[in-house]
């Protein structure tokens, strides 16, 4: 087994891009990344062991979840601009796909982020959500169905018209 | 051994697609695929998600991880104090506030008690459990808890010990409440999911435990003896009542 900070600092990385996709907001997903690891540290004793990876996602989709719950109390406010600079991809691209994930559901939004993005097994994801493995392919299911609408509903040259 | 004449389903083209399917399908969803245009489009447009996200979110990977996330530093300092999350806070304060007042002004006429109750409970349950660096008043170590508790709310409290469902108290606030006011106990397991118990002087007849479920939150409450509880927290009826009872239990025996 690795040590325990070290693999968990191995994962920071990791962590930061999910919370980045999941939140959006660049500080409110490091303030996420930070709470999780603030909890980790303070249950390394409690830790025997079990997949160090999959826990550290479990703790960072409750955290948003927790957050989520909260915001929705609140009046929706516009979202901001995206204005965080890209590196890679064409922007135009990369920010549709944002908008598409903006849209999501908050499960199928962690579904989606966790297969695709994060490279999770279904088993791993069913784990992390704490249900069954029909429910994480169906949230799947639908997620993509919903992004891939989306996408092409922002491309108003491949709508198909009749 | 292929089998060909098996129809493919949705959840085969996912998994194809997600490297889950086993081996000995992998041929047969090939062979579909190949004569039926539509799911290899769909199958095609999942494979340009997955690159798209890759593309938008795969540089944060090569970012220098910020000082504040480092693991010394997360250790050796308290955490600081961070802008959003002070505005964050303060802004759930004002508007969490400004609904709440507004709710009670517009339900002037006598309510249910128990949907009151159920009104009130959950609110603060959403509310609070969202905070993520202040979620309670004072803390379970301190002594003065339950004493202070008691005294505001009127009788004498006790935070049920929840060990069993791998809940820890974190610690608990006061709070206005519907009559008078009420105090609200929070627990975590290790996972970070939270679980309240809300308890307040409430003049109606005693009741049974009910559950009730919004949007994946769901609560169960009961009155006894003059008093209403709530526990609330993820939506999972067996849980939820059995975390319940035993709270009434242990509450029961003073």
């Amino acid at each position: 087994m690795i040590a325990f900070r070290p693999g968990v600092e191995a994962m920071i990385p990791a962590l930061r891009r999910y919370a980045r996709a999941l939140a959006r907001d660049p500080d409110i997903a490091d303030d996420l990344v930070q709470d999780t690891l603030v909890r980790a540290l303070r249950s390394e004793k409690l830790f025997v062991g079990g997949d160090l990876r999959s826990w550290l996602y479990t703790i960072l989709t409750n955290l948003n979840r927790n957050r989520r719950r909260s915001l929705a109390r609140q009046p929706q406010f516009s979202p901001l601009v995206e204005n965080a600079p890209d590196a890679s991809g064409t922007e135009a691209e990369s920010r549709d796909i944002a908008r598409a994930l903006a849209t999501l559901q908050e499960d199928q939004r962690a579904v989606l982020l966790l297969v695709m993005l994060e490279g999770m097994s279904y088993r791993e994801v069913a784990d992390i959500q704490g249900v069954p493995i029909g429910t994480v392919m169906s949230r799947l299911a639908r997620a993509r169905a919903h992004v891939k609408n989306s996408l092409e509903g922002m491309r108003p040259s491949l709508r198909r018209v009749k | 051994m292929t089998e060909p004449h098996i129809p493919v389903t949705e959840d085969e083209l996912h998994a194809y697609v997600d490297g889950e399917l086993p081996a000995e399908r992998t041929a047969a969803v090939e062979a579909w695929l190949a004569t039926h245009p539509e799911d290899a489009e769909r199958v095609e447009a999942w494979r340009a998600m997955g690159q798209a996200l890759h593309a938008r979110y795969g540089n944060v990977l090569d970012e220098g991880v910020p000082k504040r996330l480092e693991l010394d530093h997360l250790v050796k300092a308290p955490r600081r104090w961070i802008f959003g999350a002070v505005a964050a806070t303060l802004l759930a304060f004002i508007v969490g506030g400004g609904v709440g007042w507004s709710v009670r002004s517009v339900s002037a006429a006598p309510a249910d008690p128990l949907e009151l109750l159920r009104r009130e409970a959950i609110t603060a349950h959403k509310l609070y459990i969202g905070e993520v660096r202040h979620p309670i008043e004072v803390a379970a170590t301190e002594a003065h808890l339950l004493p202070w508790l008691s005294r505001r709310v009127g009788t004498t409290l006790r935070a049920p010990d929840l060990a069993s469902f791998d809940l820890k108290l974190l610690g608990g606030r006061l709070l206005p409440g519907i009559t008078a006011p009420a105090a609200l106990f929070m627990y975590e397991n290790p996972a970070g999911e939270r679980v309240t118990l809300y308890a307040t002087p409430l003049k109606t007849a005693t009741s049974g435990f009910i559950y009730k479920e919004d949007n994946r939150v769901a609560l169960v409450e009961w009155v006894a003896d003059n008093y209403g509880y709530a526990i609330s927290g993820p939506a999972d009826k067996p849980r939820l009542k059995g975390i319940a009872r035993a709270s009434y239990e242990q509450m029961e025996k003073r």
